[in-house]
């Protein structure tokens, strides 16, 4: 006899002999990824229109945004784009019927680098897939793979997504630096100063940074790869540090998507003149 | 003194049903006292494994409510008692009787498991010399109990019988302590990555919410193990790196 014939059979999906509510964290993270998935998609597309109407929904700024420089993480950097961060025009070879808008070079990164997380992986392992749904509750389905073969043997790339993610916290640092200096419209000095934008601005670099840098490939390649790390005392003490931000991975991981989606909402609602900028002080 | 309700998993390895039995319970109990209780009172023929009392033998492993639980430790004021408490035995190993199981398969697995080989002595009277901040991540590997708490809650072999492919957390934390000791230098990926299975894991958790020793598996076992799998196997600039700058 095999000896999985001699195991109990497995329960149907959701049994369990659990009283609790187990399914509401899996259906919290299934709301919050999707709601998050949901709005990423639209603040995307909205590129497209900006791109075939020459608007910037994306940056705040200008004559009419006092003089403010804020620029959407979604759209960082902008490679092609209509605002005064990008780099260039789109190119003509670029075909007309393919939409295009700049988050589309950009988000994929952190997309990537968010999906290929171990945080992430078993949290919508659990929430979309229910594989399992929640720890000794029934399953759907019978074939499990995991991450033992394709497609999500792929997974594996993850330090590369990480060594991307890392890249755009310097980019989105450099954006929070530049979101504190503001252009006289009269004059076109620089004047450096603080408004709720930027404050808005450099709570997403540091969030992002905090979840981006407790990454677990990154706890690897900085020190734990190590077997005594005595010898190396800088990987040790780099190694200490990133286990202290791994420790609370989760929680920077929802306060950084948290953020990050609000920082966009912010910037387009002061684009749109739905809200206000406060600017506490420029010299 | 409070009445409840307690429903037990009575039969063996050719099936079985929940059994209710009404007891009374007193302050400072824990599941295994009641169990102990009932089977003194009302079923003298209920089968139950246990040892210390004291959390440290792992032997009196169940599941309480449905969750994974050491029953010696499942304090009774930490349950709903207004309702019937299931106790039923761990649902990846085959079941002998009652809340007992037959846990020999992690015996078997322990064995494939490359041992430990340490270097060359440092001294010459035969001994090492270590640093403990080297040996501190592996000695929270040592707490372990091996009560199979971890194994019974991973889905992968609880639900999807992976018996032969896949070691499970304990043993991936077993392997662990090995790999990552300052001493060892034995190579353990190549199985890692095959007749183990680590790919198979898909990041739960469940396992670390169950620990009585609060071991952090996944992420302080499983997951650096996987990132040198991946180092070994899946990198190609880590391979490329380790050709330019071979280890001496």
């Amino acid at each position: 006899m095999a000896y999985a014939d001699t195991l109990p059979k497995q329960r149907p999906f959701g049994a369990t002999t659990r009283p609790d509510a187990w399914w509401l964290q899996p259906l919290v993270v299934f709301l919050g990824f999707s709601a998050f998935i949901v709005y990423s998609t639209w603040a995307a597309f909205q590129g497209v229109a900006d791109m075939h109407n020459h608007t910037c929904s994306y940056w705040y700024g200008g004559i009419n945004g006092q003089g403010a420089n804020y620029l959407s993480p979604f759209y960082s950097p902008e490679f092609w784009g209509t605002s005064p961060h990008a780099i260039g025009k789109l190119p003509d070879w670029w075909p007309g019927w393919a939409p295009f808008s700049p988050a589309f070079l950009i988000l994929w990164a952190p997309a990537g680098f968010r999906f290929t997380c171990y945080y992430y992986r078993g949290a919508y392992y659990k929430a979309f897939w229910a594989d399992p749904i929640n720890c000794a509750v029934g399953e759907p389905r019978k074939k499990f793979l995991g991450e033992h073969s394709f497609p999500l043997i792929i997974q594996n790339i993850h330090r590369y997504m990480f060594y991307l993610a890392a890249l755009f916290i310097v980019i989105l640092s450099y954006d929070a630096w530049l979101g504190m200096w503001f252009t006289d419209p009269l004059t076109g000095k620089e004047h450096f100063g603080v408004g709720v934008g930027t404050i808005v601005l450099t709570l997403n670099a540091v969030f992002l940074g905090l979840y981006t840098f407790g990454c677990h490939s990154l706890r690897h390649l900085i020190g734990g790869f190590l077997d005594s790390k005595s010898k190396a005392p800088t990987c040790a003490k780099a190694y200490n540090c990133v286990s202290c931000l791994n420790h609370r991975h989760m929680m920077w991981a929802w306060i950084s998507l948290f953020w990050v989606g609000f920082t966009d909402v912010y910037i387009r609602l002061c684009t749109s003149g739905t809200i206000h900028d406060f600017i506490f002080f420029k010299f | 003194m409070k009445t409840v309700v307690f429903r037990i998993w009575r039969g063996d390895a050719t099936g079985g049903k929940f059994v209710d039995y009404t007891t009374e319970i007193t302050e400072g109990l824990v599941v295994l006292d009641v169990v102990h209780k009932i089977q003194a009172d009302q079923a003298n023929d209920l089968a139950c494994r246990w040892n210390c009392k004291a959390g440290k033998c792992g032997s009196c492993s169940a599941e309480v409510n449905g969750i994974p639980k050491l029953m010696c430790m499942t304090r009774m004021d930490t349950l709903n008692t207004d309702k019937p408490i299931t106790i039923e035995p761990m649902r990846a190993f085959p079941s002998i009787r009652d809340l007992a199981t037959d846990v020999s398969w992690n015996f078997r697995v322990k064995t494939k498991i490359k041992k430990f080989k340490p270097r060359k002595p440092d001294a010459e009277d035969g001994t090492w010399r270590m640093q403990q901040e080297d040996v501190d991540r592996v000695q929270e590997f040592r707490k372990c109990i091996e009560c199979f708490l971890c194994q019974d809650v991973c889905h992968v072999l609880r639900d999807h019988h992976k018996h032969d492919e896949f070691i499970g957390p304990r043993f991936l934390v077993y392997t662990a302590a090995l790999e990552m000791h300052p001493l060892d230098t034995e190579d353990r990926l190549p199985e890692l990555k095959q007749s183990q299975g680590i790919g198979f894991c898909n990041i739960t958790k469940c396992c670390t919410k169950v620990c009585p020793e609060h071991i952090t598996i996944t992420d302080n076992a499983i997951i650096p193990l996987k990132e040198r799998v991946v180092d070994e196997f899946y990198d190609p600039f880590g391979w490329l790196w380790k050709k330019i700058r071979p280890k001496s």
